[in-house]
């Protein structure tokens, strides 16, 4: 399954949520404000890293760009994607649930 | 003979204070706090910005939004100087929570303690909330 979350973590608790309901071998997928929580140094990084234990987590690249975030700012082991990296995501798993 | 509004002078100068909350772009509400304070601009007033929380993400620097399709608004905070709103205050615990400096900034800010930024709410006329 590939989980995306498009909150920040300081707003709303969606990738606490998303955390907690997805299993081992999913992927979560970081859009939207929810790429906040993909960033180095911030009272949120402990939070990610639970989203990575055991999953892959990735960043939606455009949306770290629009916000100013660089992705070298990006915590070591999240793939930064882009639209076509996106896409992929959602034809590689069989079931896509949002976090809205 | 003047018209009846322009008889009244600049009237009662009061304190306005927009605080803004949230991140650009994943929501409408950087943009509309920004559209608001362009237009309340031209009545004159005692104006400034609070940026906190999620809302200091507003003010970094860098900002590019060619790929997502949306405009990049960023450039018009360098802007608000040229319609007198030159008070800019960022909150130091928003900022120190996301890892962020005085450096980030596009536009030269004053950055306050939450205590202080609760005063100076307190001493307003009107607080306008994005």
């Amino acid at each position: 399954m590939l989980h995306t979350v498009n909150k920040s973590p300081f707003e709303r608790n969606t990738l606490t949520a998303c955390i907690g309901h997805a299993l081992p071998d999913s992927a979560i997928l970081l859009i939207e404000d929810g790429v906040i929580a993909a960033v180095s140094g911030t009272a949120h990084e402990d939070t990610l890293r639970q989203a990575m234990n055991g999953r892959k987590v990735y960043v939606l690249g455009p949306d770290l760009l629009a916000r100013g975030l660089s992705t070298d700012k990006v915590v070591e082991g999240v793939d930064v994607v882009d639209y076509e990296g996106f896409v992929e995501l959602t034809e590689k798993h069989d079931k896509v649930q949002a976090w809205v | 003979m003047s018209e009846p509004w322009e008889d009244e002078g600049p009237g009662e100068v009061k304190k306005f204070m927009y605080v803004n909350r949230k991140a650009p772009y994943g929501t409408i509400y950087a943009l509309e706090s920004l559209e608001v304070v362009l237009i309340a601009a031209a009545f004159e007033q005692d104006v400034s910005m609070a940026f906190l929380d999620d809302g200091v993400y507003q003010l970094k620097k860098g900002q590019d939004t060619q790929q997502i399709g949306m405009k990049n608004f960023s450039p018009t905070y360098r802007a608000l100087e040229g319609y007198d709103v030159e008070k800019l205050y960022v909150e130091a615990e928003s900022m120190a929570e996301r890892g962020l400096t005085e450096e980030d900034f596009l536009v030269p800010v004053e950055v306050m303690s939450r205590d202080d930024l609760a005063r100076l709410m307190d001493e307003q006329d009107v607080i306008l909330s994005f």
